[in-house]
Protein backbone atom coordinates (compact mmCIF):
# COMPACT_ATOMS: atom_id res chain seq x y z
CA UNK A 1 0.00 0.00 0.00
CA UNK A 2 1.35 3.66 -1.21
CA UNK A 3 1.11 6.10 1.53
CA UNK A 4 -1.96 8.51 0.97
CA UNK A 5 -0.91 11.72 -0.98
CA UNK A 6 -1.66 14.82 0.57
CA UNK A 7 -4.16 15.46 -2.66
CA UNK A 8 -6.46 12.41 -1.24
CA UNK A 9 -6.17 13.36 2.46
CA UNK A 10 -7.32 16.74 1.28
CA UNK A 11 -10.28 15.51 -0.70
CA UNK A 12 -11.21 12.97 1.60
CA UNK A 13 -11.19 15.61 4.50
CA UNK A 14 -13.35 18.38 2.70
CA UNK A 15 -15.89 15.58 1.70
CA UNK A 16 -16.13 14.56 4.92
CA UNK A 17 -16.23 18.25 6.26
CA UNK A 18 -19.44 18.94 4.09
CA UNK A 19 -21.40 16.15 4.71
CA UNK A 20 -21.10 17.65 8.73
CA UNK A 21 -22.27 20.73 7.11
CA UNK A 22 -24.94 18.92 5.16
CA UNK A 23 -26.29 17.11 8.35
CA UNK A 24 -24.97 18.47 11.68
CA UNK A 25 -27.01 21.91 11.48
CA UNK A 26 -30.62 19.76 10.93
CA UNK A 27 -30.01 18.11 14.02
CA UNK A 28 -29.88 21.13 16.20
CA UNK A 29 -34.14 20.73 16.11
CA UNK A 30 -33.86 17.84 18.76
CA UNK A 31 -32.00 19.35 21.47
CA UNK A 32 -34.10 22.35 21.20
CA UNK A 33 -37.02 20.44 20.95
CA UNK A 34 -36.47 19.34 24.19
CA UNK A 35 -36.31 22.88 25.92
CA UNK A 36 -37.76 23.12 29.10
CA UNK A 37 -38.03 26.93 28.02
CA UNK A 38 -40.80 28.72 26.04
CA UNK A 39 -38.57 30.12 23.64
CA UNK A 40 -36.25 28.38 21.15
CA UNK A 41 -33.34 27.68 23.02
CA UNK A 42 -30.81 24.64 24.55
CA UNK A 43 -32.75 22.90 27.20
CA UNK A 44 -31.36 25.13 30.31
CA UNK A 45 -32.06 23.24 33.21
CA UNK A 46 -33.95 19.94 32.47
CA UNK A 47 -34.96 18.43 29.68
CA UNK A 48 -38.75 18.80 28.75
CA UNK A 49 -41.20 16.47 26.70
CA UNK A 50 -44.25 19.77 26.72
CA UNK A 51 -43.23 21.04 23.38
CA UNK A 52 -44.35 17.40 22.44
CA UNK A 53 -47.14 17.20 24.62
CA UNK A 54 -48.34 20.87 23.23
CA UNK A 55 -48.42 19.23 19.77
CA UNK A 56 -49.90 16.62 20.50
CA UNK A 57 -52.81 18.22 22.14
CA UNK A 58 -53.72 21.24 19.88
CA UNK A 59 -56.20 20.65 17.38
CA UNK A 60 -54.82 23.09 14.83
CA UNK A 61 -51.43 21.74 15.03
CA UNK A 62 -52.96 18.07 14.22
CA UNK A 63 -55.95 19.10 11.76
CA UNK A 64 -52.91 20.80 9.49
CA UNK A 65 -50.85 17.48 10.13
CA UNK A 66 -53.96 15.42 8.70
CA UNK A 67 -55.17 18.07 5.55
CA UNK A 68 -51.14 18.00 4.61
CA UNK A 69 -51.32 14.00 4.63
CA UNK A 70 -54.66 13.70 2.70
CA UNK A 71 -53.82 16.40 0.27
CA UNK A 72 -50.38 14.59 -0.21
CA UNK A 73 -52.55 11.03 -0.89
CA UNK A 74 -54.91 12.39 -3.36
CA UNK A 75 -52.20 14.35 -4.93
CA UNK A 76 -50.11 11.09 -5.23
CA UNK A 77 -52.77 9.46 -7.03
CA UNK A 78 -54.11 11.86 -9.28
CA UNK A 79 -50.27 12.61 -9.84
CA UNK A 80 -49.40 9.19 -10.40
CA UNK A 81 -52.42 7.76 -12.50
CA UNK A 82 -51.69 11.11 -14.74
CA UNK A 83 -48.23 10.80 -15.34
CA UNK A 84 -48.24 6.70 -15.40
CA UNK A 85 -50.45 6.55 -18.01
CA UNK A 86 -48.78 10.24 -20.12
CA UNK A 87 -45.15 8.73 -19.91
CA UNK A 88 -46.56 5.12 -21.70
CA UNK A 89 -48.17 7.04 -24.20
CA UNK A 90 -44.69 8.93 -24.71
CA UNK A 91 -43.13 5.80 -24.58
CA UNK A 92 -45.12 4.13 -27.66
CA UNK A 93 -44.62 7.17 -29.42
CA UNK A 94 -41.63 8.34 -29.24
CA UNK A 95 -41.27 10.97 -31.69
CA UNK A 96 -40.87 14.41 -32.04
CA UNK A 97 -43.99 15.69 -31.01
CA UNK A 98 -44.27 13.66 -27.46
CA UNK A 99 -40.69 14.66 -26.54
CA UNK A 100 -42.27 18.18 -27.01
CA UNK A 101 -45.09 17.05 -24.38
CA UNK A 102 -42.43 15.98 -21.97
CA UNK A 103 -40.98 19.09 -22.20
CA UNK A 104 -44.26 20.52 -21.44
CA UNK A 105 -44.62 18.38 -18.42
CA UNK A 106 -41.75 19.11 -16.85
CA UNK A 107 -42.08 23.20 -17.06
CA UNK A 108 -43.23 23.28 -13.68
CA UNK A 109 -39.33 22.54 -12.13
CA UNK A 110 -38.11 24.88 -14.02
CA UNK A 111 -41.08 28.00 -13.29
CA UNK A 112 -39.96 29.68 -10.06
CA UNK A 113 -42.36 28.72 -7.61
CA UNK A 114 -43.66 32.47 -6.75
CA UNK A 115 -44.25 33.16 -10.77
CA UNK A 116 -46.12 29.68 -10.94
CA UNK A 117 -48.14 30.64 -7.10
CA UNK A 118 -49.23 34.00 -8.75
CA UNK A 119 -50.87 32.30 -12.06
CA UNK A 120 -52.30 29.75 -9.61
CA UNK A 121 -53.97 32.89 -7.76
CA UNK A 122 -55.75 34.58 -10.53
CA UNK A 123 -56.64 31.25 -12.30
CA UNK A 124 -58.44 29.79 -9.26
CA UNK A 125 -59.94 32.99 -8.51
CA UNK A 126 -61.73 32.90 -11.41
CA UNK A 127 -62.19 28.89 -11.15
CA UNK A 128 -63.43 29.60 -7.52
CA UNK A 129 -60.88 26.84 -6.27
CA UNK A 130 -59.52 29.43 -3.77
CA UNK A 131 -59.64 27.70 0.10
CA UNK A 132 -60.85 24.95 -1.00
CA UNK A 133 -58.78 21.22 -1.08
CA UNK A 134 -59.59 20.20 -4.46
CA UNK A 135 -57.64 23.62 -5.44
CA UNK A 136 -54.38 22.58 -3.53
CA UNK A 137 -54.91 19.19 -4.90
CA UNK A 138 -54.92 20.01 -8.75
CA UNK A 139 -51.95 22.44 -8.03
CA UNK A 140 -50.10 20.06 -6.19
CA UNK A 141 -50.98 17.48 -9.21
CA UNK A 142 -49.41 19.74 -11.81
CA UNK A 143 -46.16 20.24 -9.64
CA UNK A 144 -45.90 16.38 -8.75
CA UNK A 145 -46.25 15.38 -12.30
CA UNK A 146 -42.40 16.52 -13.81
CA UNK A 147 -40.93 13.69 -11.09
CA UNK A 148 -43.78 10.92 -12.23
CA UNK A 149 -43.17 11.30 -15.56
CA UNK A 150 -39.52 11.45 -15.30
CA UNK A 151 -39.28 8.40 -13.03
CA UNK A 152 -41.79 6.15 -14.74
CA UNK A 153 -40.20 7.07 -18.43
CA UNK A 154 -36.71 6.25 -16.44
CA UNK A 155 -38.52 2.65 -15.61
CA UNK A 156 -39.42 2.15 -18.76
CA UNK A 157 -36.00 2.84 -20.99
CA UNK A 158 -35.38 -1.00 -20.13
CA UNK A 159 -38.23 -2.12 -21.35
CA UNK A 160 -37.54 -3.86 -24.84
CA UNK A 161 -40.23 -2.65 -27.34
CA UNK A 162 -40.07 -5.90 -28.95
CA UNK A 163 -42.24 -7.28 -25.94
CA UNK A 164 -45.47 -5.10 -26.46
CA UNK A 165 -45.27 -5.65 -30.02
CA UNK A 166 -45.33 -9.49 -29.26
CA UNK A 167 -48.49 -8.91 -27.14
CA UNK A 168 -50.32 -7.17 -29.99
CA UNK A 169 -49.12 -9.58 -32.76
CA UNK A 170 -50.60 -12.46 -30.34
CA UNK A 171 -54.24 -10.19 -30.36
CA UNK A 172 -53.80 -8.15 -27.63
CA UNK A 173 -55.59 -5.10 -27.63
CA UNK A 174 -53.58 -1.62 -26.73
CA UNK A 175 -54.88 -1.10 -23.31
CA UNK A 176 -54.34 -4.71 -22.91
CA UNK A 177 -51.04 -4.61 -24.04
CA UNK A 178 -50.51 -1.98 -22.04
CA UNK A 179 -51.98 -3.29 -18.41
CA UNK A 180 -50.78 -6.84 -18.87
CA UNK A 181 -46.90 -5.55 -20.38
CA UNK A 182 -45.85 -2.32 -19.89
CA UNK A 183 -47.56 -1.26 -16.73
CA UNK A 184 -45.73 -3.88 -14.62
CA UNK A 185 -42.16 -3.27 -16.27
CA UNK A 186 -43.24 0.39 -15.21
CA UNK A 187 -43.65 -0.56 -11.68
CA UNK A 188 -40.33 0.77 -9.88
CA UNK A 189 -41.24 3.38 -11.43
CA UNK A 190 -44.38 3.94 -10.67
CA UNK A 191 -43.42 3.43 -6.80
CA UNK A 192 -41.04 6.11 -6.70
CA UNK A 193 -43.08 8.32 -8.95
CA UNK A 194 -45.83 8.01 -6.11
CA UNK A 195 -43.42 8.36 -3.20
CA UNK A 196 -41.97 11.82 -4.84
CA UNK A 197 -45.50 12.70 -5.37
CA UNK A 198 -46.31 12.82 -2.04
CA UNK A 199 -43.33 14.35 -0.81
CA UNK A 200 -43.56 17.18 -2.97
CA UNK A 201 -47.23 18.04 -1.82
CA UNK A 202 -46.54 17.25 1.78
CA UNK A 203 -43.55 20.18 1.80
CA UNK A 204 -45.50 22.64 -0.42
CA UNK A 205 -45.43 26.07 0.83
CA UNK A 206 -45.24 28.46 -1.55
CA UNK A 207 -48.36 27.84 -3.79
CA UNK A 208 -50.33 27.23 -0.10
CA UNK A 209 -49.53 30.60 0.78
CA UNK A 210 -50.87 31.78 -2.14
CA UNK A 211 -53.82 29.88 -2.86
CA UNK A 212 -55.58 29.22 0.25
CA UNK A 213 -57.01 31.65 3.58
CA UNK A 214 -58.45 29.68 7.01
CA UNK A 215 -60.05 26.77 5.55
CA UNK A 216 -57.47 25.24 4.27
CA UNK A 217 -54.08 24.72 6.74
CA UNK A 218 -51.75 22.29 5.79
CA UNK A 219 -48.60 21.52 8.25
CA UNK A 220 -45.89 23.43 6.29
CA UNK A 221 -48.16 26.50 6.59
CA UNK A 222 -48.63 26.15 10.19
CA UNK A 223 -44.41 26.03 10.43
CA UNK A 224 -44.67 28.82 7.82
CA UNK A 225 -46.80 30.64 10.03
CA UNK A 226 -45.16 29.79 13.07
CA UNK A 227 -42.10 31.24 12.48
CA UNK A 228 -42.85 34.54 11.05
CA UNK A 229 -44.99 35.28 14.40
CA UNK A 230 -43.74 33.86 17.40
CA UNK A 231 -41.07 31.52 17.15
CA UNK A 232 -42.25 28.82 19.84
CA UNK A 233 -40.65 25.48 20.21
CA UNK A 234 -43.46 23.27 19.19
CA UNK A 235 -41.91 23.96 15.35
CA UNK A 236 -38.75 22.32 16.91
CA UNK A 237 -40.45 19.38 18.34
CA UNK A 238 -42.38 19.36 14.64
CA UNK A 239 -39.47 19.24 13.09
CA UNK A 240 -37.88 16.16 15.01
CA UNK A 241 -40.54 14.55 14.45
CA UNK A 242 -40.58 14.84 10.44
CA UNK A 243 -37.00 14.35 10.57
CA UNK A 244 -37.00 11.23 12.53
CA UNK A 245 -40.11 10.18 10.32
CA UNK A 246 -37.82 10.41 7.08
CA UNK A 247 -34.61 8.58 8.50
CA UNK A 248 -37.37 5.90 9.51
CA UNK A 249 -38.51 5.49 6.11
CA UNK A 250 -35.13 6.04 4.62
CA UNK A 251 -33.70 3.34 6.83
CA UNK A 252 -37.10 0.84 5.69
CA UNK A 253 -36.38 1.96 2.31
CA UNK A 254 -32.86 0.61 1.94
CA UNK A 255 -33.81 -2.14 4.47
CA UNK A 256 -35.88 -3.45 1.59
CA UNK A 257 -33.57 -2.73 -1.59
CA UNK A 258 -31.18 -5.05 0.36
CA UNK B 1 -54.23 -18.81 -19.29
CA UNK B 2 -57.95 -18.20 -19.61
CA UNK B 3 -58.83 -14.77 -18.44
CA UNK B 4 -56.41 -13.19 -21.47
CA UNK B 5 -57.88 -15.22 -24.20
CA UNK B 6 -58.56 -13.28 -26.82
CA UNK B 7 -60.72 -12.98 -29.52
CA UNK B 8 -59.20 -11.60 -32.82
CA UNK B 9 -62.35 -10.13 -34.27
CA UNK B 10 -63.28 -8.37 -31.15
CA UNK B 11 -59.81 -6.89 -31.08
CA UNK B 12 -59.58 -6.10 -34.71
CA UNK B 13 -63.05 -4.22 -34.48
CA UNK B 14 -61.29 -2.35 -31.02
CA UNK B 15 -58.41 -1.56 -33.30
CA UNK B 16 -60.45 0.06 -36.09
CA UNK B 17 -62.07 2.33 -34.68
CA UNK B 18 -58.70 3.66 -32.85
CA UNK B 19 -55.75 3.18 -34.37
CA UNK B 20 -52.65 2.18 -32.28
CA UNK B 21 -51.16 6.07 -32.76
CA UNK B 22 -54.74 7.29 -31.11
CA UNK B 23 -54.68 5.31 -28.29
CA UNK B 24 -51.56 6.54 -27.40
CA UNK B 25 -52.19 9.98 -28.11
CA UNK B 26 -55.43 8.99 -25.38
CA UNK B 27 -53.01 8.52 -22.90
CA UNK B 28 -50.51 11.52 -23.89
CA UNK B 29 -53.67 13.61 -23.70
CA UNK B 30 -55.24 13.95 -19.93
CA UNK B 31 -51.74 14.81 -18.27
CA UNK B 32 -50.52 17.60 -21.00
CA UNK B 33 -54.45 19.02 -21.28
CA UNK B 34 -54.23 19.80 -17.80
CA UNK B 35 -50.55 21.05 -17.83
CA UNK B 36 -51.26 23.44 -20.57
CA UNK B 37 -54.95 24.46 -19.10
CA UNK B 38 -54.07 25.00 -15.85
CA UNK B 39 -50.36 25.13 -15.27
CA UNK B 40 -49.39 26.93 -19.12
CA UNK B 41 -52.80 29.30 -19.48
CA UNK B 42 -52.21 30.82 -15.55
CA UNK B 43 -48.65 31.65 -16.57
CA UNK B 44 -50.16 33.48 -19.70
CA UNK B 45 -52.67 35.52 -17.86
CA UNK B 46 -49.32 36.92 -15.74
CA UNK B 47 -47.88 37.56 -18.82
CA UNK B 48 -51.01 40.10 -19.88
CA UNK B 49 -51.52 41.13 -16.80
CA UNK B 50 -47.88 43.12 -16.60
CA UNK B 51 -48.72 44.46 -20.33
CA UNK B 52 -52.38 45.90 -18.78
CA UNK B 53 -52.86 46.08 -15.21
CA UNK B 54 -53.07 48.88 -14.34
CA UNK B 55 -53.21 50.08 -18.44
CA UNK B 56 -52.24 49.08 -21.15
CA UNK B 57 -48.66 49.47 -22.17
CA UNK B 58 -45.17 49.35 -21.34
CA UNK B 59 -45.61 50.94 -18.00
CA UNK B 60 -44.81 48.46 -15.60
CA UNK B 61 -41.64 47.20 -17.77
CA UNK B 62 -40.09 51.44 -17.36
CA UNK B 63 -39.95 49.92 -13.64
CA UNK B 64 -36.96 47.94 -14.85
CA UNK B 65 -35.03 51.13 -15.36
CA UNK B 66 -36.23 53.41 -13.40
CA UNK B 67 -36.92 51.87 -10.14
CA UNK B 68 -34.27 52.20 -7.84
CA UNK B 69 -35.22 48.92 -5.45
CA UNK B 70 -35.58 46.94 -8.44
CA UNK B 71 -32.84 47.19 -9.59
CA UNK B 72 -31.32 46.41 -6.72
CA UNK B 73 -33.17 43.34 -6.00
CA UNK B 74 -32.41 42.09 -9.46
CA UNK B 75 -28.31 42.80 -8.17
CA UNK B 76 -28.93 41.15 -5.07
CA UNK B 77 -30.61 38.05 -6.63
CA UNK B 78 -27.82 37.54 -9.32
CA UNK B 79 -25.23 37.76 -6.57
CA UNK B 80 -26.62 35.27 -4.46
CA UNK B 81 -27.47 32.98 -6.72
CA UNK B 82 -23.82 33.10 -8.42
CA UNK B 83 -22.06 32.60 -4.69
CA UNK B 84 -24.11 30.05 -3.94
CA UNK B 85 -23.51 28.38 -7.42
CA UNK B 86 -20.02 28.90 -7.08
CA UNK B 87 -19.74 27.63 -3.39
CA UNK B 88 -21.79 24.48 -4.21
CA UNK B 89 -19.53 23.76 -7.06
CA UNK B 90 -16.54 23.01 -5.06
CA UNK B 91 -17.85 21.81 -2.01
CA UNK B 92 -19.92 19.20 -4.12
CA UNK B 93 -17.33 18.46 -6.03
CA UNK B 94 -14.80 17.17 -3.14
CA UNK B 95 -18.19 15.08 -1.80
CA UNK B 96 -18.88 13.58 -5.58
CA UNK B 97 -15.01 13.06 -6.10
CA UNK B 98 -14.63 11.25 -2.69
CA UNK B 99 -17.52 9.19 -3.27
CA UNK B 100 -16.25 8.07 -6.80
CA UNK B 101 -12.56 7.97 -6.01
CA UNK B 102 -12.41 7.02 -2.42
CA UNK B 103 -12.18 3.16 -2.79
CA UNK B 104 -13.07 2.68 1.25
CA UNK B 105 -16.13 1.22 2.99
CA UNK B 106 -17.57 4.54 4.14
CA UNK B 107 -19.26 5.25 0.54
CA UNK B 108 -22.46 3.82 1.11
CA UNK B 109 -22.60 6.04 4.18
CA UNK B 110 -21.21 8.72 2.56
CA UNK B 111 -24.20 8.34 -0.28
CA UNK B 112 -27.27 8.31 2.57
CA UNK B 113 -25.49 11.12 4.19
CA UNK B 114 -25.98 13.54 0.44
CA UNK B 115 -29.14 11.91 0.19
CA UNK B 116 -31.12 12.20 3.16
CA UNK B 117 -31.56 16.09 3.62
CA UNK B 118 -33.65 15.81 0.16
CA UNK B 119 -36.18 14.23 1.81
CA UNK B 120 -35.96 17.16 4.54
CA UNK B 121 -38.24 19.80 3.81
CA UNK B 122 -36.30 22.84 2.99
CA UNK B 123 -39.02 24.72 5.41
CA UNK B 124 -37.40 22.79 8.33
CA UNK B 125 -34.06 23.45 6.77
CA UNK B 126 -34.30 27.22 6.97
CA UNK B 127 -36.02 26.75 10.26
CA UNK B 128 -32.78 24.51 11.29
CA UNK B 129 -30.41 27.56 10.06
CA UNK B 130 -32.62 30.15 12.22
CA UNK B 131 -32.26 28.17 15.43
CA UNK B 132 -28.53 28.37 14.80
CA UNK B 133 -27.94 31.70 13.82
CA UNK B 134 -30.55 33.98 15.28
CA UNK B 135 -29.34 36.87 17.78
CA UNK B 136 -29.95 34.49 20.45
CA UNK B 137 -29.52 31.84 18.69
CA UNK B 138 -27.70 28.42 19.69
CA UNK B 139 -24.13 29.79 17.89
CA UNK B 140 -24.25 33.19 19.37
CA UNK B 141 -25.46 31.84 22.86
CA UNK B 142 -22.68 29.20 22.73
CA UNK B 143 -19.89 31.45 21.89
CA UNK B 144 -21.51 34.08 24.25
CA UNK B 145 -21.34 31.11 27.18
CA UNK B 146 -18.06 30.72 26.27
CA UNK B 147 -17.22 33.83 26.54
CA UNK B 148 -15.60 34.33 23.01
CA UNK B 149 -17.67 37.43 22.40
CA UNK B 150 -19.45 39.43 24.38
CA UNK B 151 -22.66 40.97 21.89
CA UNK B 152 -24.28 38.42 19.71
CA UNK B 153 -22.62 38.41 16.10
CA UNK B 154 -25.37 39.29 13.34
CA UNK B 155 -25.35 36.17 11.51
CA UNK B 156 -28.86 35.95 9.59
CA UNK B 157 -31.08 39.03 8.44
CA UNK B 158 -28.18 39.30 6.18
CA UNK B 159 -26.37 37.84 2.85
CA UNK B 160 -24.05 35.87 4.94
CA UNK B 161 -27.15 33.97 6.67
CA UNK B 162 -28.96 33.67 3.12
CA UNK B 163 -25.84 32.16 1.40
CA UNK B 164 -24.93 29.66 4.07
CA UNK B 165 -28.53 28.69 4.29
CA UNK B 166 -29.08 28.11 0.42
CA UNK B 167 -25.85 26.80 -0.13
CA UNK B 168 -26.90 23.58 2.43
CA UNK B 169 -30.35 23.41 0.98
CA UNK B 170 -29.01 23.60 -2.97
CA UNK B 171 -25.76 20.97 -2.40
CA UNK B 172 -27.55 18.00 -2.91
CA UNK B 173 -28.66 19.63 -6.34
CA UNK B 174 -24.84 19.82 -6.81
CA UNK B 175 -23.76 16.43 -6.10
CA UNK B 176 -26.55 14.48 -7.91
CA UNK B 177 -25.40 15.28 -11.68
CA UNK B 178 -21.50 15.59 -10.81
CA UNK B 179 -21.81 11.98 -9.34
CA UNK B 180 -23.94 10.81 -12.26
CA UNK B 181 -21.02 12.02 -14.48
CA UNK B 182 -18.20 10.90 -12.22
CA UNK B 183 -20.18 7.31 -12.34
CA UNK B 184 -18.80 7.07 -16.09
CA UNK B 185 -15.11 7.57 -15.84
CA UNK B 186 -12.98 4.98 -16.83
CA UNK B 187 -10.17 5.53 -14.35
CA UNK B 188 -7.78 4.31 -17.16
CA UNK B 189 -6.75 7.44 -17.88
CA UNK B 190 -5.92 8.68 -14.75
CA UNK B 191 -3.59 5.48 -14.16
CA UNK B 192 -1.99 6.02 -17.21
CA UNK B 193 -0.98 9.53 -16.84
CA UNK B 194 0.15 8.37 -13.45
CA UNK B 195 1.99 5.68 -14.75
CA UNK B 196 3.59 7.81 -17.37
CA UNK B 197 4.92 9.90 -14.32
CA UNK B 198 1.94 12.68 -13.53
CA UNK B 199 1.77 13.70 -9.67
CA UNK B 200 -1.54 13.02 -7.97
CA UNK B 201 -2.76 16.18 -8.31
CA UNK B 202 -1.10 16.95 -11.82
CA UNK B 203 -3.27 13.74 -12.97
CA UNK B 204 -6.24 14.89 -11.38
CA UNK B 205 -5.66 18.18 -12.70
CA UNK B 206 -5.35 17.87 -16.13
CA UNK B 207 -6.45 14.69 -16.83
CA UNK B 208 -10.01 14.14 -14.96
CA UNK B 209 -10.80 17.32 -14.47
CA UNK B 210 -11.44 18.22 -18.15
CA UNK B 211 -13.38 14.82 -18.16
CA UNK B 212 -15.57 16.01 -15.44
CA UNK B 213 -16.86 19.45 -17.04
CA UNK B 214 -20.53 17.86 -18.21
CA UNK B 215 -21.44 17.43 -14.63
CA UNK B 216 -19.48 20.33 -13.30
CA UNK B 217 -21.75 22.70 -15.88
CA UNK B 218 -25.32 20.43 -15.59
CA UNK B 219 -24.98 20.94 -11.72
CA UNK B 220 -24.17 24.64 -12.33
CA UNK B 221 -27.24 25.42 -14.61
CA UNK B 222 -29.57 23.23 -12.25
CA UNK B 223 -28.23 25.26 -8.76
CA UNK B 224 -28.39 28.67 -10.41
CA UNK B 225 -31.92 28.33 -12.03
CA UNK B 226 -33.05 27.38 -8.90
CA UNK B 227 -31.41 30.11 -7.03
CA UNK B 228 -32.87 32.75 -9.10
CA UNK B 229 -36.11 32.34 -8.64
CA UNK B 230 -35.93 30.82 -4.75
CA UNK B 231 -38.35 32.50 -2.22
CA UNK B 232 -38.71 30.38 1.22
CA UNK B 233 -34.73 30.42 2.65
CA UNK B 234 -34.12 33.79 1.68
CA UNK B 235 -37.62 35.14 2.87
CA UNK B 236 -37.27 33.06 6.21
CA UNK B 237 -33.17 33.83 6.77
CA UNK B 238 -33.33 37.35 4.97
CA UNK B 239 -35.19 38.74 7.26
CA UNK B 240 -36.67 41.58 4.45
CA UNK B 241 -32.92 42.60 3.90
CA UNK B 242 -31.79 40.50 1.25
CA UNK B 243 -35.03 40.99 -0.68
CA UNK B 244 -34.21 39.03 -3.42
CA UNK B 245 -36.61 39.12 -6.64
CA UNK B 246 -38.71 36.47 -5.79
CA UNK B 247 -39.65 37.97 -2.32
CA UNK B 248 -39.99 41.32 -4.23
CA UNK B 249 -42.57 39.96 -6.18
CA UNK B 250 -44.80 38.61 -3.27
CA UNK B 251 -44.42 41.90 -1.39
CA UNK B 252 -45.60 44.21 -4.36
CA UNK B 253 -48.81 41.77 -4.34
CA UNK B 254 -49.50 40.86 -1.07
CA UNK B 255 -48.94 43.62 0.66
CA UNK B 256 -48.91 46.55 -1.75
CA UNK B 257 -51.48 44.63 -4.30
CA UNK B 258 -49.57 46.05 -7.45
CA UNK B 259 -50.26 42.90 -9.64
CA UNK B 260 -48.87 45.26 -12.64
CA UNK B 261 -45.49 45.46 -11.08
CA UNK B 262 -45.93 42.23 -9.56
CA UNK B 263 -46.67 40.57 -12.95
CA UNK B 264 -43.84 42.52 -14.69
CA UNK B 265 -41.16 41.21 -12.30
CA UNK B 266 -42.58 37.77 -13.09
CA UNK B 267 -41.81 38.04 -16.24
CA UNK B 268 -38.69 39.30 -15.88
CA UNK B 269 -37.89 36.53 -13.59
CA UNK B 270 -38.92 34.04 -16.19
CA UNK B 271 -37.44 35.29 -19.13
CA UNK B 272 -33.81 35.50 -17.29
CA UNK B 273 -34.42 32.26 -16.30
CA UNK B 274 -35.46 30.90 -19.85
CA UNK B 275 -32.08 32.88 -21.13
CA UNK B 276 -29.80 30.92 -18.58
CA UNK B 277 -31.22 27.82 -19.53
CA UNK B 278 -30.68 28.42 -23.32
CA UNK B 279 -27.61 30.01 -22.79
CA UNK B 280 -26.39 26.61 -21.13
CA UNK B 281 -27.88 25.13 -23.88
CA UNK B 282 -24.48 25.19 -25.62
CA UNK B 283 -22.74 23.76 -22.91
CA UNK B 284 -25.22 21.48 -21.48
CA UNK B 285 -27.10 18.48 -22.97
CA UNK B 286 -30.27 19.70 -21.45
CA UNK B 287 -32.30 16.34 -22.26
CA UNK B 288 -29.62 14.24 -19.76
CA UNK B 289 -29.18 17.24 -17.40
CA UNK B 290 -33.20 17.64 -17.07
CA UNK B 291 -35.91 15.40 -19.41
CA UNK B 292 -33.38 12.23 -18.15
CA UNK B 293 -32.59 12.85 -14.82
CA UNK B 294 -33.07 9.71 -12.79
Amino acid sequence: MKRPSFFRIFMNTGAWLVLAFLILPMLVVIPVSLTDTSYLAMPKEALSLRHYENYFSDARWLDATWQSFYIGVLTALSATVLGTVFSIGCWFLSSRASTIARWVLITPILVPPVVQSLGFYRFWVQLGLIDTVTGVVLAHTLLALPYVSISVFAALANLDRKIPQAARSLGASVPQTVWAVVVPAARPGILTGAVFAFIVSFDEIVGVLFITVRKVQTLPKMIWQGIQDNIDPTIAAVATLLVLATLVLMLAGSLRKT
Amino acid sequence: MTTTTIDPPAAAAARRGLSDRGWYWLFVAPALIAMVVFYIWPLVQIFGISFTEPEFGLGNYAALVESRPIQTSLVITFRVAAVTTLLCLVLGYMVSYAIYNAQHRMVGVMLALVLLPFWISVLIRSFAWIVLLGRSGVVNDSLIALGLIEKPIAMMHNEFGVVLAMVHVMLPFAVLPMMANMKGINRAYVDAARGLGASEFGAFWHVYLPQTKPGILSAALLVFVLSLGFYITPALLGGGRVLMISEYITYQIQELLRWGVGSMLSVTLLVMTAVVILAAARFVNLRKALLERG
